[in-house]
């Protein structure tokens, strides 16, 4: 694929540290993803990639190193650090929906109570969004009424609504039985294909080597691999990369 | 027998019935209110509000009513001043109301913190992430689901409340128990009868409400 990588990068990670306790969960991570890139990030469990995924909207505060977004460097508490969070769209390997709120209620509530839009103006919207990820006729639904597929499509949305500068996914479609993980990566797909900056943390191979623009693969909290798709699959520099790769893609 | 035929006896009984209900409502209204705003300290960012909510739990949920009633009359009223009313009952019903109040709302703030357990922290996390304050969090997202968790415990607090008012009567307020107190004194002969007759209004007035709250509960019980 192309580099598609134009001006400064969008998200800045600078010898980012992280522990959980004596446990070293990100150990001196460096990282810029460029507007309208897709990042995927791979690794075993416990490698630190969904965290790293959660520092960038500081759902998960770190302890040293710098993470910039936007040229800004995030904000520690209060209104600046809501107002980055609204500016990047997050998706949950458990989807999140509001339980109490219909689906088009998950998608609207964002714009109404954060960036104060008119309801019938984000509920418009709101349709138009639900219609993209193909559940327009589950909006009056509750999210429980809902398959995993459709919900987490409906979190995608969600995310959408706000229209963020970039959007991160943790694990999407790790909770989704098997068949219907590939209506979750058709919209992530699309997604990539119009230009959206992404971070992508997924056990997904096939959704990283095809809409990929770079693979991080990350193990014991360090980053170890920072490559093309074709590269990375083909030729896995690192022992620990090519261990990984043999045992996920024998089966 | 002639007990409860005697009209300024049933008056009695119904003025002390009347006080018991005043005391149950407006303390209600006035700990749950109170519940709530410790249980948002208690979860909050702020190291000064969540040690202020855990205080105050820690003090009122581990001392007596029967004290905390008492400071209400000899330490707010006699040594400090504070007078809520020129008439003498009702002086003592407001002080009844904020002694229950305070002490009610210790265990209304930790109902809503159990509820708030309930919900997932994914909840909070999806809420965060599309840039919603934390207050709004709280008000849009955790507290309305909590809710639904929290029907059943304040349906048992509700009860407590409503007996707990009948220490009311130690600081003289003629609530319920005064009034029985004074009929056994007078109806020896009756006792059996006297101690029926209020203990029934009593189950009277709340078995109903533990089933409304019951009831309540699995009708708003959220689906996941």
């Amino acid at each position: 694929m192309d580099d598609v990588t134009t001006g400064e990068p969008l998200i800045v990670l600078d010898s980012v540290n992280k522990w959980f306790g004596p446990l070293h969960v990100l150990d001196d991570v460096s990282l810029s993803v460029g507007r309208g890139e897709v990042v995927v990030v791979i690794g075993p469990s416990g490698s630190g990639k969904s965290t790293l995924c959660r520092t960038i909207n500081r759902l998960e505060p770190i302890n040293s190193g710098t993470i910039t977004f936007d040229g800004q460097a995030l904000p520690a508490e209060g209104k600046p650090l809501a107002k980055l969070r609204s500016e990047v769209g997050m998706v949950f390997q458990s989807f999140n929906l509001f339980a109490h709120k219909t689906i088009l209620e998950n998608v609207t509530l964002g714009p109404v109570k954060v960036r104060r839009e008119k309801p019938a103006a984000a509920r418009e919207r709101g349709l138009a969004l639900l219609d993209r990820v193909g559940i327009a006729n589950q909006a009056g639904k509750f999210p429980a009424q809902l398959s995993g597929g459709q919900q987490q499509r409906a979190a995608i949305a969600r995310a959408l609504a706000m229209q963020p500068k970039a959007m991160l996914f943790d694990e999407p479609t790790s909770a989704l039985d098997p068949e219907m993980v590939g209506e979750v990566l058709d919209v992530m797909t699309s997604l990539a294909r119009d230009g959206m900056t992404m971070v992508v943390v997924t056990h997904e191979m096939g959704f990283a080597r095809h809409a990929a623009n770079r693979v991080i693969f990350m193990a014991d909290g360090k980053l170890v691999e920072d490559a093309a798709p074709t590269e990375f699959f083909a030729n896995p520099r690192s022992e620990r990369a090519k261990d990984f790769l043999s045992k996920i893609l024998t089966h | 027998m002639d007990v409860f035929t005697d009209p300024k006896n049933f008056e009695a009984y119904v003025s002390g019935f009347l006080w018991i209900l005043k005391l149950t409502g407006a303390s209600a209204v006035c700990a749950l209110v109170l519940g709530v705003l410790l249980a948002a300290m208690r979860v909050s960012p702020v190291p000064v509000l969540r040690g202020f909510g855990a205080g105050w739990v820690n003090i009122f949920r581990n001392t007596p009513l029967t004290l905390v009633i008492f400071f209400c009359y000899f330490g707010l009223y006699s040594t400090l001043g504070l007078s809520l009313s020129q008439e003498l009952d009702l002086n003592r019903y407001w002080l009844g109301v904020i002694g229950l109040s305070t002490y009610t709302a210790a265990f209304v703030c930790e109902a809503i913190r159990s509820g708030i357990n309930t919900v997932p922290t994914g909840q909070a996390e999806a809420a965060r992430a599309i840039g919603l304050s934390f207050a709004q969090t709280l008000r849009i997202v955790v507290l309305p689901q909590a809710a639904r968790s929290v029907i059943a415990p304040f349906g048992s607090i509700l009860i407590a409340l409503c007996k707990n008012a009948t220490i009311v009567g130690t600081i003289g307020l003629m609530e319920s128990s005064n009034v029985m107190k004074d009929l056994i004194n007078s109806y020896g002969n009756a006792v059996i009868l006297i101690f029926l007759v209020f203990a029934g209004t009593f189950a009277a007035l709340l078995i109903p409400t533990g089933y409304f709250f019951g009831w309540l509960a699995n009708k708003l019980a959220v689906k996941r």
